[in-house]
C-alpha cells in the first residue's frame, strides 16, 4: 500500500516539479502556509514531502534554515524568508528562490518559525537526501555515517535513490552496503528483505549483526491460548530448564493473569500490621519466629479476612496449567525472522572461528611478551643455574631507561632507537656489576643466590620508587607504531603488539647466533657443561660467566622498553612479570632457548584459552593458568624441552 | 625421655626462661594490668611479633633443617588468619544483626537472621548469599579446626604432588611462590567468597566480650607467647632426635638418605605440613591483633621476607629464626612507622620511611654474604663452637644443601 | 647355593646412547663379587638400577627366594628390602656426629612416625658401639663426621651400610684414595662382610680385586663380557683386547 502512495507521490512530484520550476519554492510552501506556520510533528509531513520532492536546489537551503530556526513568515502576505538579524529588533529576510535581499523588517511584523525537536528531526531526514548527493564529498561522507549510526527506515528511499549517481567508489560501496542493511530492516517487500539477509549473511561486520539482531528479538508471553496473529518463536513448558515454575508464575502475575504470592517480607509486614495486644490472630509475637508459626498466624488472619489469602502450590499449578507461555518475535513476518535467525547462525559461526584467529593473535602477543621478559632469566637460569629474582627489576631499568631517554629526546621515533641500546648499556652495567659483587660468590648455592638477589631486587624497586615516585611515568610509543592492524570487525592486532612479536623473533635469532656461531657462545657452552674442563682449556669461567650474566641483563632491558610501551613504567612493573617469566622457564625446560620459547608460547595460549573461558574475570584465569602450571609440572617436572639422561643431573 | 630432651637442649630452657620473663615484663608494664608504660598498640605489634617468630620457627624447620625454600608458607599464615576472620567475622556481625533485629515488632526467624549476617558481611561485594566455604562459619570450634585443617590439607595435596614428582630446590621455591600467587590472586576475587580485596575487617573486636582492647591486647599477647613456647618446643623435640638426624640428611645428601631406606617424600611431605599447620596457627593468633586480613597479606613477596628474617636471624638453628623475625620485623616497624630519626646530608635529607626497604635489601645481601650464619652465628663466637674441619669434598651434591665455603665461615 | 638377585636382559639408553645392553647378572646368598670394566663400561649405571635410581628401558631385575620385582619400587622401599649401596664419593651426613650417622643407618622402623617416637634403646647403642669397633672408629662416635679424614669417611660409611644389615651390598670403588694400610683394613671387613650376606664391589684397582680373592664380572660397553676367577678373566683374549690390554 505504502509503495503505491510513494508511486502517487512520485508523480505527483513529478506533476510539482514542473509546477516549481516555473514558480520556485515560495508556492509550494505556500500551499501548505497554514501547517508550516502550525509546525505539529502530526501534520508537517505533506509539508516536508512536497518540500523534498520539489527537487529544488534552494529546498535545501531552505531547509537547513528552517531547522536552524531561522526562516521567519512576513505576516502582511505570509511568504516565508530567510531571516538575518542586523541591529536591535530588525531582521533582512532573503527570498530562498532568488537569494535576493527583500529588505529589513522589524520584529514585529514578522513570525518567527521554531520547529520543535520532532519536526527537525523529520526535516533532517528530508535533508538526507540533499547531503547524499551534495558534491561536496565530505558532505556526502558525514551523512552516510549519520545514517549509520542512527538507521532509519524512512532513509531507505533516499539511500537507494542516491546510488546510481554516486562517482566516488568508496561512497558507493557504503552507499550500497547501507542501502542493504536498511532493507533487511526496513524494507516494505518481505522477499527484499529475505534476499537482503540471504546476501549479507557472510558478512562480519557489527553493523550487519546490528541490523539482523533486532530482528530476532524476542518476548516472553502468556496468555490462556496460543494466538494466531502474531510471529511466535518458542512454546516454553512451565517447569523446564528455560522457563522455571516460580518464572513463569511470575510472568503470569505481571501481566494480570494471576494474583501474586506474598514474599516473607510481605507476611512480615502484614503480620506487623495485625498485632493486637502482643498477639497476631491468637499468637504470641514471641513465638513468630520461625516461618512455619508466620505462616500459621497469617493463615488465621487470612481466614478471619483482614489479609488476602495466601497462594498455594495447587493455585499456582492451577495457574500455570490454565495458560500458554511463549516467545514472540517482535517482528511480524515469520520469513525475515527464519532468514535472519538462519544468517545470525551461520555469522556467528564464522565470529566464532574469527574470534579464535583473534585470541591466538593475543595469544602469541602475550607469549611474546613473556618471551621478551623470560628469554634473559633463561640464560642465567638455564645456562648458569642462577636464579635472579633481580631479573624483573632490570626490565624495570630498561622501561625507566627509556623514560629517561625520552626526557632528553624528544622525537619518539629517534627516542626509542636510542633508548634501546642505552638500555641494554645500563642494565648490561648492572648485571656484570651485580654478578662481580654478589653472585661470583654465591655459585653451587642456587637457594642464597635466590635471597641474595631477592635483597637486591627490593632495593632496586625502593630507589626507583625513591628517584622516579610512585606515579606511573609515561614511555610513548612513536606515531608509527599507534593503531592496529584491522583485518575484519572481529581480527585486529595493534601495531605495538607486532612490534614486540618482532622484537622477539629478532631476540630468539641473535640469541641462537651467539650461542651456536659466536666465540662467546661457544665458550658459554663449554663453562655450562664442564667448568673445570673449560677452565683447564684455557676458558676464562669467570669472565664467561660475567658476560653471560650481563647478556641475560641486558636483554631484560630492552625487553623493559618493549614492556614500558604498552604498560605504564612504575617501580612494580618487574614485579607484575617475574613469576610469569619463571613460570615460561621452568614450564618450558631449563638450558634451553627452544624450552623458554615453547614455555612462553605455552603459558600465553593458555592464559588466553582460559580468559576466553571465563571471559569476566582475568584473575580467576591466572589462578587456574597457575594451578594447571602446577599439575603440568607433575607431568614434565623438568619442562617441555628436558635434557635427558646424565647431563640432566639429579 | 623427658629429661634427656631438655638436657640435650638447654637452649630450649633458655628460651622458655627468656620468653617467660618477657611476657610477665611486657604484662606488668601494659595499660591493662601494668604501669601503663608500653602502649596498647605497641602491646599489639609485640603480640604480631610474637606470631611472626612462630613462623619463623616453621620456616627454620623447613627450610633450615629440611632444605626446602619454601615461598609459600605466608600463604599458610593467612589462611589461617582467613579462618579465625570468618568466625569472628560472622559471631560479631550476628550479635549486632540480633540486637538490632530484636528491636523490631516481631521477633526474627533464624533464615531472617542469616540474610542479615549475609548482607552485612557481603554487601561490600555487591551480594547478600553465604558463599559455601563459609558454611562452619557459626561454630567456634570447627572454625578453629579449620584454621589447621584447611592450610595442612592445602600443604598435604601440594607438597605431595610437588614431592611425589621430585620437584627440588630453586623449582620447589619457584612451585611455592606459583602456589602463593595463585591463591592470593584466587582470593581477590569477589567470587571467591572472601570478600575480595576487601578481606576480613574488625577482628580486633571479640565477640561477646566487652573487655577493653588494652586488656584483649594483652590476652593474645599471651596467647602468642604460649603458642612460640610450645611450637618452639615442638620443633625442638623433632629436630633433637633421629627425625632431625634425617631431616637434616635429606637437605644435606637427600639421595644418600634415600639410600639408607628412608622415603624421603614422605619425610619432606611430614615437615611440610606440620609447618604450614604451625603457621597456620601463627596466623590465626596474628590477624585477630592486627584487625584486618586481606589477600595483599598473602602476596609472594611476604613469604620471601619470612625467608629473610629466617637468613638475618640464621638458618638451622631455631633461637636464630626467632631472633631474625623479632628484630628485623620489629626494626622494620621502627623504621617506616617514621619514629627513625632523619639522616641529613646537606645535600640530601635521608628519610627513613623511603630508604628502610634499599638498606634491608643491602643488608641482606651483606648477611647472605659474609655471614650465612646470620646474628644466630654470633653465638658461636660466644660459645666457640666451631664448624667441623673438612676435607676438600663439597657436602653434598643437591642444589639448596650446606656447602663447604658456608659451612666453614 | 641360591640366587638372591638376578638381573636379566636389560637395557638403558640415555638420548640414545646405550649405556646398558642386554646385561644379566646373578649373585647367590652369601657370595662376594667384583665387577670391574674400563670406565663408560656402565658399572654405575648398574648399580642405579639396582637400587632403584635409574629405571631400564626392558628386562627383568629379580630380588630374594620370593622373587619380587625390583623395577617398580622406589628407592627407599628397595633400601628396605636389604640393599645397601655405597658410593664411590664418601658421602655420610658430615654436618652429624659419627653416631647419629650410625644410628640413622641402623636397621630399625623407617616410617617417618615411628622415627619421630624413636629414643636410642641401650641395644641400639650398644650396636652402634660395635660397629664403631669395627670399622675403627669407636673413639670418634662423638665427632662430627666431617672432620674424619678421608678414610674414616669410607669406613664410616661402610659402617652405615653394615648398621642397615642388608643382605646386599653394592660397594662402589671402596679403596679409592686409601692409603695402603687402610686398603687392608677395607679387604678384610669387605671380606668379612661377605661371610653373612651378598657382596658387590666394584673396582679399578686390580691388586685389590686380587686381594679380594673372588669371582669377578668384567663388563664392556653395558653388557658383561667375561666371568669367572680373576685369572680366568685376565687370560681372556676379548678382556685383555678392550680393558687390560690397552
Amino acid at each position: 500500500m505504502l509503495r503505491l502512495f510513494f508511486a502517487g507521490l512520485a508523480i505527483l512530484c513529478a506533476c510539482l516539479t514542473a509546477n516549481a520550476q516555473e514558480t520556485g519554492l515560495q508556492p509550494i510552501l505556500q500551499e501548505h502556509q497554514e501547517i508550516i506556520a502550525k509546525s505539529s510533528r502530526k501534520t508537517i509531513k505533506p509539508a516536508i514531502d512536497a518540500i523534498a520532492a520539489s527537487g529544488l536546489p534552494q529546498a535545501q537551503v531552505m531547509l537547513e534554515t528552517w531547522a536552524a530556526k531561522d526562516m521567519w513568515m512576513r505576516k502582511s502576505d505570509g511568504l516565508f524568508f530567510a531571516g538575518k538579524k542586523i541591529e536591535g529588533r530588525s531582521y533582512e529576510l532573503t527570498d530562498f528562490d532568488t537569494s535576493e535581499v527583500v529588505g529589513t523588517f522589524e520584529k514585529s511584523d514578522l513570525k518567527q518559525l521554531k520547529p520543535n525537536s520532532g519536526v527537525r528531526a523529520m526535516i533532517g531526514t528530508a535533508l538526507v537526501q540533499f547531503q547524499l548527493t551534495d558534491p561536496n564529498r565530505a558532505k556526502r561522507l558525514e551523512a552516510l555515517k549519520s545514517i549509520q549510526r542512527d538507521p532509519d527506515g524512512a532513509l531507505l528511499v533516499p539511500v537507494r535513490a542516491s546510488i546510481d549517481n554516486e562517482p566516488d567508489a568508496y561512497l558507493k560501496a557504503q552507499k550500497q552496503r547501507l542501502e542493504r542493511l536498511l532493507t533487511i530492516g526496513y524494507d516494505e517487500d518481505i522477499a527484499a528483505r529475505v534476499a537482503a539477509i540471504e546476501e549479507m549473511s557472510d558478512d562480519l561486520g557489527v553493523d550487519v549483526r546490528a541490523a539482523l539482531n533486532p530482528l530476532v528479538v524476542t518476548t516472553r508471553k502468556a496468555a490462556t491460548e496460543l494466538p494466531s496473529d502474531v510471529n511466535v518463536a518458542l512454546v516454553l513448558e512451565p517447569g523446564s530448564d528455560t522457563l522455571p515454575r516460580a518464572e513463569a508464575y511470575d510472568l503470569l502475575v505481571a501481566n494480570d493473569l494471576a494474583g501474586s504470592r506474598m514474599s516473607p517480607g510481605d507476611i512480615r509486614t502484614a503480620l506487623a500490621a495485625n498485632i493486637d495486644g502482643g498477639r497476631v490472630a491468637g499468637t504470641p509475637v514471641a513465638q513468630l519466629n520461625t516461618d512455619a508459626g508466620r505462616t500459621e498466624a497469617y493463615n488465621a488472619l487470612a481466614e478471619a479476612g483482614s489479609v488476602p489469602a495466601l497462594v498455594t502450590e495447587a493455585d499456582i499449578d492451577a495457574a500455570l496449567g490454565a495458560h500458554v507461555f511463549f516467545e514472540t518475535y517482535t517482528e511480524p513476518s515469520a520469513e525475515v525472522t527464519a532468514a535472519a535467525e538462519k544468517a545470525l547462525e551461520e555469522i556467528e559461526l564464522k565470529v566464532g572461528l574469527n574470534q579464535m584467529l583473534d585470541l591466538m593473535l593475543d595469544a602469541i602477543s602475550l607469549g611474546s611478551i613473556y618471551f621478551l621478559a623470560a628469554i634473559g632469566l633463561a640464560i642465567t637460569f638455564g645456562v648458569m643455574g642462577v636464579i635472579n629474582m633481580a631479573h624483573g627489576e632490570f626490565i624495570m631499568m630498561g622501561a625507566y631507561t627509556g623514560y629517561v631517554v625520552q626526557q632528553f629526546v624528544p622525537d619518539h621515533t629517534l627516542s626509542i632507537i636510542v633508548a634501546i641500546p642505552m638500555a641494554f648499556v645500563v642494565t648490561f652495567a648492572m648485571g656484570v656489576a651485580m654478578e662481580r659483587l654478589v653472585i661470583r660468590w654465591l655459585y653451587a648455592r642456587p637457594l642464597e643466590t635466590l635471597l641474595a638477589t631477592f635483597g637486591i631486587s627490593i632495593a632496586l624497586q625502593q630507589l626507583a620508587k625513591n628517584i622516579f615516585g610512585t606515579q606511573a611515568r609515561p614511555l610513548t610509543a612513536p606515531g608509527w607504531l599507534d593503531g592496529a592492524w584491522v583485518l575484519n570487525d572481529v581480527v585486529s592486532i595493534s601495531y605495538i603488539r607486532i612490534a614486540i612479536f618482532v622484537l622477539a623473533l629478532t631476540f630468539l635469532g641473535l640469541f641462537l647466533y651467539i650461542i651456536k656461531r659466536s666465540r662467546l657462545g661457544l665458550e658459554m657452552r663449554a663453562v655450562t657443561q664442564n667448568p673445570r674442563m673449560a677452565g683447564s682449556m684455557g676458558i676464562n669461567p669467570g669472565r664467561v660467566n660475567m658476560l653471560t650474566f650481563g647478556l641475560g641483563s641486558g636483554i631484560a632491558g630492552i625487553a623493559g622498553v618493549a614492556i614500558g610501551l604498552f604498560a605504564k613504567v612504575t617501580s612494580d612493573l618487574g614485579s607484575d612479570y617475574i613469576v610469569q617469566s619463571f613460570m615460561t622457564v621452568v614450564v618450558g625446560g631449563v638450558g634451553n632457548i627452544w624450552g623458554a620459547l615453547a614455555g612462553a608460547g605455552m603459558i600465553g595460549f593458555l592464559q588466553k584459552g582460559i580468559e576466553w573461558m571465563n571471559p569476566s574475570n582475568t584473575l580467576a584465569a591466572q589462578t587456574y593458568m597457575i594451578a594447571f602450571i602446577i599439575i603440568f609440572i607433575q607431568f614434565r617436572p623438568r619442562g617441555i624441552i628436558a635434557l635427558k639422561g646424565r647431563a640432566a643431573g639429579d | 625421655m623427658e629429661r634427656s630432651f631438655v638436657a640435650k637442649n638447654p637452649s630450649v630452657l633458655v628460651f622458655l626462661a627468656i620468653l617467660s620473663l618477657f611476657t610477665i615484663a611486657v604484662t606488668l608494664l601494659s595499660e591493662g594490668f601494668g604501669i601503663g608504660v608500653i602502649s596498647t598498640s605497641f602491646v599489639k605489634t609485640l603480640g604480631k611479633t610474637l606470631c611472626l617468630c612462630l613462623i619463623a620457627v616453621a620456616m627454620d624447620l623447613v627450610w633450615g633443617f629440611t632444605g626446602i625454600l619454601s615461598l609459600g608458607h605466608f600463604a599458610f599464615f593467612g589462611l589461617g588468619g582467613y579462618m579465625i576472620g570468618m568466625w569472628l567475622m560472622y559471631e560479631r556481625t550476628r550479635l549486632i544483626v540480633v540486637e538490632s533485629l530484636s528491636q523490631a515488632e516481631i521477633p526474627p526467624t533464624s533464615t531472617e537472621v542469616v540474610d542479615a549476617i549475609g548482607t552485612q558481611i557481603f554487601g561490600v561485594v555487591g551480594s547478600s548469599e553465604f558463599p559455601l566455604v563459609w558454611v562452619f562459619s557459626d561454630s567456634l570450634v570447627l572454625q578453629l579446626a579449620l584454621v589447621v585443617l584447611v592450610p595442612g590439607l592445602l600443604a598435604l595435596i601440594f607438597g605431595w604432588l610437588a614431592f611425589r614428582s621430585r620437584v627440588a630446590g630453586v623449582y620447589l621455591s619457584i612451585l611455592t611462590q606459583a602456589m602463593t600467587l595463585a591463591l592470593a590472586l584466587y582470593l581477590f576475587q569477589n567470587d571467591s567468597g572472601l570478600r575480595g580485596n576487601n578481606g576480613l575487617s574488625g577482628l580486633q573486636n571479640l565477640p561477646g566480650i566487652t573487655a577493653s582492647q588494652d586488656v584483649v591486647s594483652i590476652w593474645f599477647l599471651w596467647a602468642s607467647a604460649f603458642a612460640l613456647g610450645m611450637g618452639y618446643m615442638l620443633a625442638a623435640w623433632i629436630v633433637s632426635g633421629k627425625f632431625g638426624s634425617v631431616i637434616r640428611g635429606i637437605r644435606d645428601n637427600e639421595a644418600r638418605v634415600r639410600f639408607l631406606g628412608y622415603s624421603v617424600e614422605v619425610y619432606k611431605l611430614a615437615v611440610f605440613t606440620v609447618t604450614a599447620c604451625i603457621a597456620a596457627i601463627a596466623g590465626a593468633l596474628y590477624y585477630p591483633q592486627a584487625g584486618i586480613i586481606n589477600p595483599e597479606e598473602m602476596a609472594p613477596i611476604a613469604s620471601i621476607y619470612l625467608a629473610v628474617w629466617v637468613a638475618i636471624g640464621g638458618r638451622g638453628r631455631l633461637y636464630g629464626a626467632v631472633i631474625g623475625a623479632a628484630f628485623v620485623s620489629l626494626l622494620s616497624t621502627w623504621f617506616t612507622g617514621g619514629q627513625a630519626p632523619d639522616i641529613s646530608l646537606g645535600f640530601y635529607t635521608i628519610k627513613w620511611v623511603d630508604w628502610w626497604q634499599v638498606l634491608l635489601g643491602v643488608s641482606f645481601v651483606l648477611v647472605t654474604l659474609f655471614a650465612p650464619q646470620g646474628i644466630g652465628g654470633l653465638f658461636d663466637l660466644w660459645t666457640n663452637r666451631r664448624p667441623p674441619n673438612r676435607h676438600g669434598a663439597n657436602l653434598g651434591p643437591d642444589d639448596g644443601s650446606l656447602r663447604e665455603k658456608e659451612a666453614t665461615e | 647355593m641360591s640366587t638372591l638377585l638376578e638381573v636379566s636382559g636389560v637395557s638403558v639408553t640415555f638420548d640414545g646412547f646405550r649405556a646398558i645392553n642386554n646385561l644379566s647378572f646373578r649373585i647367590g646368598e652369601a657370595e662376594l663379587r667384583a665387577v670391574i670394566g674400563p670406565n663408560g663400561a656402565g658399572k654405575t649405571t648398574f648399580m642405579d638400577i639396582i637400587t632403584g635410581k635409574t629405571r631400564p628401558g626392558e628386562g627383568r631385575v629379580i630380588w630374594g627366594e620370593k622373587s619380587v620385582s625390583l623395577l617398580h619400587m622406589s628407592e627407599a622401599k628397595i633400601a628396605q628390602e636389604g640393599i645397601g649401596r655405597k658410593f664411590q664419593k664418601p658421602t655420610v651426613f658430615e654436618d652429624q656426629s659419627v653416631q647419629e650417622n650410625l644410628l640413622m643407618a641402623l636397621k630399625n622402623n623407617r616410617r617417618w612416625l615411628g622415627v619421630l617416637c624413636y629414643r636410642p634403646t641401650a641395644g641400639d647403642l650398644q650396636n652402634v658401639e660395635d660397629l664403631a669397633a669395627e670399622i675403627g672408629l669407636q673413639r670418634e662416635l662423638s665427632r662430627k663426621s666431617g672432620e674424619l679424614s678421608h678414610g674414616q669417611k669410607q669406613w664410616l660409611e661402610i659402617g652405615m651400610l653394615l648398621a642397615q644389615e642388608p643382605r646386599l651390598l653394592l660397594v662402589d670403588e671402596p679403596a679409592a684414595g686409601m692409603t695402603p694400610q687402610e686398603r687392608e683394613h677395607t679387604t678384610d671387613l669387605l671380606v668379612q662382610a661377605a661371610k653373612t650376606r651378598a657382596v658387590v664391589v666394584v673396582e679399578h684397582d686390580m691388586e685389590f680385586v686380587r686381594r679380594l680373592n673372588c669371582k669377578v664380572t668384567v663388563l664392556h660397553e653395558g653388557s658383561v663380557l667375561a666371568e669367572g676367577s680373576l685369572d680366568h678373566v685376565t687370560s681372556n683374549q676379548d678382556v685383555i683386547d678392550v680393558y687390560l690390554g690397552r
